[in-house]
């Protein structure tokens, strides 16, 4: 009986292999489908703006740090100096990696959630909502680490790493990703109109225009500087920043730990609250 | 789990449905608790083809996704195939094939792809989905369409890849929501070809429509639903003969004289149901009762005398027509 269910492969006997444990109500442990499946549809239709990820930020490095960083010079952050162009290379990379992110979990979530009912169709399956979660975000994990990859080919041709340190970059990536996506992908499922979406959309451009992308915050007032650096963008531009001049300390560990936090709680609401609207 | 049932009515040791006092009202912001099935019994055993018939907001749906595990009931037990759909969602899930009102197809995959990556939801191999998908392909007489993109099919296509896909992972119990609503007779008619087949091999069917013939042709038993209750259960056959008797003799006077001909109908036939449009007289005799409407000189513009359907059964229960004139 029990040999059996281990070899057999019918449908049922895959979901009773994990019946009896605490997460079967949630979880199949087949996220990866969704990555399959999303793989299978970037051919026909989100290819370019998977595209678009890689590019932007590269036209940045081009245009600030060489255009306006001809004008300003070196930069200096505490105790180094760099050039503009190195100084604001790991923050567009943090920038895109969250770029990348918002918009998987948001506009394309919102439309596999309420117009292509991919959800509908995946939870009336054996997979889960915790699967679901999963999946999407890893997906936008895939696409943060997959921009790292190719913004750090572009850096290192510019010559702008020094430390093989920049090669913790592509997990950075894919932390930053992944905090994003959760909290992006659990906001897009309290949503109802895509209006919503653009006011979450709204707020993305301050957030890549202030947070120390393009100068040190040192230059607001102290009582600024406290709000700017609880925002998650500020997070991952100071985590790539610190990995890219090799600066190794414990702000770096409250970064990684800062991420970790708010993804888990985006993952857990997001669970949540695909249960609620495709379970209940 | 498995649990212990009481006895029921039909015998069955493992009933593939068992339902009582199966409630759901949905919480909503504009109007309150809305009560969408209140309190039914239901119980469908192994093999069996099963319909739910009802009007628009019957509550044929909500039951439908209370059985497929993805609606939380609100109160009253329900068992499939054994398990609690409240506590083992996913395993029941892996039983079931599910064919919804409203197609939930990937427009973003092919036709092909749609099936294989369904199956792989289910956690199926590579190796043993590529041949299945073959086949369902061909059972949904959709090869030549299989690198197509889903929006390029008609409405019976797509209907044909639903219920395709939904067999991928070879459920027992098959759950179709209006499977044929919208298409035409034809398309219609190739579906209940593969229905039936799927009967053959001993998947149970449950599925709900508005169409009386469609509930004839495919379903064994069947309850009707009114407002979120049942209000008859049975076989066509048994159903029509209890609730509508044996012959219908349909009547148009006109919309004027309609109203000033019904007292004078008195005494023909055993019940007279009045529609805007037509007067139904239900009778054992139709033919004589139609001489006897004529020499009461009443002249109708237009007579018909037909065999009591499940049309009539409906309109008994319910006090109004199945499909909304
Ligand atoms: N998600 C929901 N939220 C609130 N009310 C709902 C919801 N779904 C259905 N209802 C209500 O529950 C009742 C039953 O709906 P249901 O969809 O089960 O009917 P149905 O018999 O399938 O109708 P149809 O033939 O139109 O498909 C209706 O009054 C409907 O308005
Ligand atoms: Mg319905």
């Amino acid at each position: 009986m029990i040999l059996q269910a281990l070899t057999s492969t019918t449908a049922v006997a895959i979901a009773q292999r994990r019946a009896g444990l605490a997460d079967a109500g949630i979880r199949s442990g087949r996220a990866r489908m969704l990555l399959l499946r999303n793989t299978l549809a970037l051919r026909t239709s989100n290819a370019l703006a998977f595209l678009t990820g890689f590019v932007e930020p590269v036209l940045f490095l081009v245009a600030f740090g060489y255009g306006v960083g001809a004008l300003i010079g070196d930069v200096s952050d505490g105790e180094q100096s760099v050039s503009y162009a190195a100084f604001i290379a790991p923050a567009l990379l943090a920038a895109s990696a969250m770029n990348g992110a918002i918009y998987d979990s948001t506009f394309n979530v919102y439309f596999k959630m309420h117009f292509q009912r991919v959800y509908q169709a995946m939870m009336s399956t054996s997979l889960g909502p915790l699967d679901v979660a999963l999946g999407e975000i890893g997906w936008a994990m895939i696409r943060g680490a997959s921009y790292a990859v190719g913004f750090l080919v572009v850096a290192t041709l510019f010559g702008l790493t020094t430390t093989w340190w920049s090669l913790l970059l592509i997990p950075a990536a894919m932390l930053i990703a992944f905090a994003f996506a959760a909290i992006g992908m659990s906001l897009t499922s309290l949503m109802t109109s895509f209006q919503q979406l653009n006011w979450l959309q709204f707020w993305m451009l301050p957030l890549f225009l202030f947070s120390g992308t393009f100068y040190p915050i040192t230059a607001y007032p102290d009582w600024l500087q406290v709000i700017v650096q609880a925002t998650p963008l500020w997070q991952g531009i100071a985590m790539t920043r610190s990995l890219a001049f090799g600066v190794i300390d414990m702000a770096l560990m409250g970064h990684v730990l800062y991420f970790m936090v708010i993804g888990a709680l985006g993952l857990l609401a997001t669970t949540r609250r695909l249960n609620a609207l495709f379970l209940r | 789990m498995d649990v212990a049932f009481p006895p029921g009515r039909h015998g069955w040791l493992c009933p593939v449905i068992w339902a009582r006092d199966l409630t759901k009202s949905y919480a909503t912001k504009t109007s309150g608790d809305v009560l969408a099935v209140d309190s039914i019994d239901l119980e469908v055993g192994p093999g069996e083809s099963f319909g739910i018939l009802g009007a628009n907001g019957a509550g044929k749906s909500t039951t439908m996704r209370m059985i497929g595990a993805t609606l939380q009931r609100t109160s009253g037990e329900l068992t499939i195939l054994g398990h609690d759909p409240q506590h083992e969602g996913p395993l029941i899930r892996a039983h079931l094939g599910v064919v919804p009102q409203q197609d939930t197809l990937d427009t973003d995959l092919t036709v092909r792809e749609n099936i294989y990556v369904y199956g792989r939801y289910f956690g199926l191999s590579r190796a043993e989905l590529q041949p299945r998908v073959d086949d369902l392909l061909d059972f949904a007489q959709l090869q030549d369409k299989r690198d197509a993109k889903v929006d390029s099919l008609s409405g019976g296509m797509k209907r044909r890849l639903t219920i395709a896909r939904s067999l991928v992972n070879e459920p027992s119990l098959l759950l179709l929501d209006e499977p044929t609503t919208g298409l035409d007779p034809q398309a219609r008619h190739l579906l209940w070809d593969r229905l039936f087949r799927l009967r053959e091999t001993g998947v149970t069917l449950v599925l709900t429509t508005h169409y009386m013939d469609e509930a004839e042709q495919l379903c064994e038993r069947l309850v009707v639903m009114d407002a979120g209750r049942i209000v008859a259960e049975g076989s066509p056959a048994h159903l029509i003969r209890t609730h509508a008797g044996r012959e219908v003799v349909e009547v148009r006077f006109g919309a004027q004289r309609s109203n000033e001909v019904v007292p004078h109908l008195a005494g023909i036939g055993q019940r007279t149901e009045v529609l805007p449009d037509r007067i139904l007289l239900y009778t054992e005799a139709g033919e004589a009762d139609l001489h006897e409407i004529v020499a009461r000189g009443l002249t109708p513009t237009t007579a018909l005398v037909r065999r009591a359907s499940l049309e009539d059964v409906f309109l008994r229960l319910t006090g109004r027509t199945l499909v909304d004139e």
